[in-house]
């Protein structure tokens, strides 16, 4: 229910609530190879807390001439598996497809999601999002959504 | 199509015709006389630092291997088995001694000699002939680290090809210790548009406040006055002290170094904040004390961009290469970079150094470049317009003052000039009017 909360926040373009989602010491992270560590490579994306904010901040300037227009999109979250980890904590994989139509197409973006879930105050908050495309190292056409 | 007046036409002194961005012809011709007349950039050699380490890499369209072979010689390798044309090697990068084409079992030394093939009685031909080894690029040279390869044997020698453009390359690979660097995997972009949309921005300052508009927004908003990233092509970038300057060759450098006070920790200080900052700097300066402030300033992107025609832009910490698909199809990849500071003279601090300095260079991919590419579509999309023929690049001609000659023969001109697109357009047309001597040696 929530990967189709936050599918769903995203597709309508609800950027703060999507935020709201996350924890205050988040990571949202789109590797650049399978496995690689940010530490030792660059990522497609590697955000913080902060930097998710600037990204939020930035899309809605309305001068983000990558997403004016903006896409529309619709997600697609289907194979969860839930993995328990610590006392109060949820590995859950997923497997997620985008439809991305923009500029008179629409593209694809296909892959898999590690969420670590956080309960807190009752409610599940994203500690950690890794977003693994299936191209992730590979030439991308304006990969400005956040996925 | 073999005359100087045709190419006389297409480009003038103040405006190029649309058809070099949209005519397959041209951007078919260019695949020989640009990308097979001059020296082009494939790979750095810390991307095959090993005997046997391969990548793979293109020379315009043509698919390469570019090795280190077994003996420690850097060769560019056509990627096509000599015998039907397929391609011998699939993997992106790797380590090996030969190369087995798929199909019919052809075998290759990475030297490129043909080693052997499959029930070779059946052939009435000697195979130690060289005619059937692999075809390979004639000259291959390393500059400091960066492999060019040229198939014209007529091309001048490498470093005076680059000319004046060493001296940048040489104090943007100087600032870091021994001066060693790394390439670390890339940001990769792909746009439906020509290259050379993507050479003609690469020192341009026109489009800074209002394509990047969004990005100095952001970078900015946590703060009362703009003062991160870019922010000095706010206001008045012809009367900052930052200049373009052009060398020949179609070879330019953006250099906005005289923007920022030369003291250690100025360039960190341009910085918006990124992932790691706050734990990483201060994890730095504990282990360096004084001596910090220079290394965040290697963590932070130069103040420059370096550009080496046809296809290669070295900006911040980046290395970027406009790799041509198809006429409206480029693939814009931004190779980081890594400090590799053999001698030890960051204290023990290179690791954290490389921790925030891969993060500040995912900032311009994500939140700047993505803008840029847009545009290049849009341009694209609007040279349809077949009868709306030409694209300026005027600014600043015709200017008393304006553009400036050194001792040197360089040019020097404000941020916002486009005599840099006026001058690599020149040296197209040169190019494409010029019958190149390519050949490949086996």
């Amino acid at each position: 229910m929530l990967l189709e909360r936050e599918a769903r926040l995203l597709d309508q373009a609800r950027f703060d609530d999507w935020l709201a989602m996350y924890s205050p010491h988040c990571i949202y992270w789109i590797p650049a190879t399978p496995g690689g560590d940010p530490r030792r490579e660059v990522a497609v994306a590697f955000d913080d807390r902060r930097r998710l904010e600037d990204r939020v901040y930035r899309l809605k300037t309305g001068t983000a001439w990558s997403q004016t227009p903006a896409s529309r999109t619709v997600r697609m979250v289907s194979n969860v598996e839930v993995f328990p980890a610590d006392d109060d904590r949820l590995l859950v994989r997923s497997n997620f497809l985008v439809s991305d139509f923009r500029t008179g197409e629409t593209r694809f973006w296909s892959g898999w999601c590690g969420h670590r879930l956080r309960l807190r105050d009752s409610r599940e908050e994203i500690e950690v999002r890794q977003v693994n495309l299936i191209d992730c190292d590979q030439n991308l056409r304006n990969p400005s959504i956040i996925f | 199509m073999n005359t100087s007046t045709f190419f006389d036409n297409l480009v003038r002194e103040d405006r190029v015709h649309r058809s070099i961005y949209t005519d397959a012809a041209l951007f078919e011709r260019e695949m020989t006389h640009v990308f097979g007349a001059v020296w082009v950039y494939l790979a750095h050699e810390s991307q095959i630092p090993n005997p046997d380490d391969f990548i793979s890499a293109r020379l315009g369209l043509r698919p390469l291997i570019v090795v280190r072979d077994s003996q420690g010689k850097i060769r560019a390798l056509y990627n096509r088995c000599t015998h039907r044309g397929a391609r011998v090697c699939r993997q992106e990068r790797g380590n090996a001694r030969t190369f087995q084409c798929a199909y019919h079992g052809w075998t290759y030394f990475n030297t490129g000699k043909l080693r052997g093939v499959p029930w070779p009685e059946g052939y009435a031909c000697d195979f130690k002939d060289s005619q059937f080894n692999l075809a390979q690029v004639p000259r291959v040279e390393s500059y400091r680290g960066f492999v060019f390869g040229t198939l014209n044997l007529d091309a001048p020698p490498l470093g005076d090809y680059l000319g004046g453009v060493r001296k940048p390359l040489d104090e943007w690979i100087e600032r870091h210790p021994g001066g060693k660097l790394e390439v670390r995997e890339a940001n990769r972009l792909k746009y439906k548009g020509n290259w050379k949309l993507a050479y003609d921005n690469a020192a341009d300052g026109y489009h800074v406040v209002f394509s990047h508009r969004s990005l100095l927004e952001m970078e900015n908003r946590m703060q009362a006055d703009p003062t991160k990233g870019m922010s000095f092509y706010l206001g008045k970038p012809d009367e900052a002290p930052m200049y373009v300057q052009v060398f020949a060759n179609g070879h330019h450098f953006k250099d906005k170094r005289p923007n920022i006070e030369k003291r250690p920790g100025a360039l960190w200080e341009k910085e918006a904040p990124h992932p790691g900052m706050a734990h990483f700097e201060s994890s730095i300066r504990k282990k360096l004390g004084e001596k910090a402030d220079r290394a965040l300033d290697l963590a932070a992107a130069e103040a420059v961009n370096i550009n080496v025609f046809p296809n290669l832009s070295i900006l911040g910490n980046h290395i970027q290469v406009f790799q041509p698909l198809a006429v409206d199809e480029t693939d814009a990849t931004w190779y980081a970079t890594v400090v590799v500071d053999e001698a030890g003279e960051l204290g023990g601090a290179v690791d954290d150094v490389n921790a925030l300095r891969l993060r500040t260079q995912e900032a311009f991919p994500n939140f700047g470049e993505v803008d840029d590419a847009a545009n290049f579509e849009e341009i694209q999309r609007g040279l349809a317009a077949c009868e709306d023929e030409w694209v300026y690049m005027h600014r600043g001609l015709g200017i008393p003052g304006r553009v400036r000659e050194e001792p040197d023969g360089s040019l020097k001109a404000p941020a916002t000039d486009e005599v840099f697109m006026r001058s690599h357009m020149q040296e197209w047309k040169r190019l494409m009017s010029t019958e190149p001597r390519i050949s490949v040696v086996r």
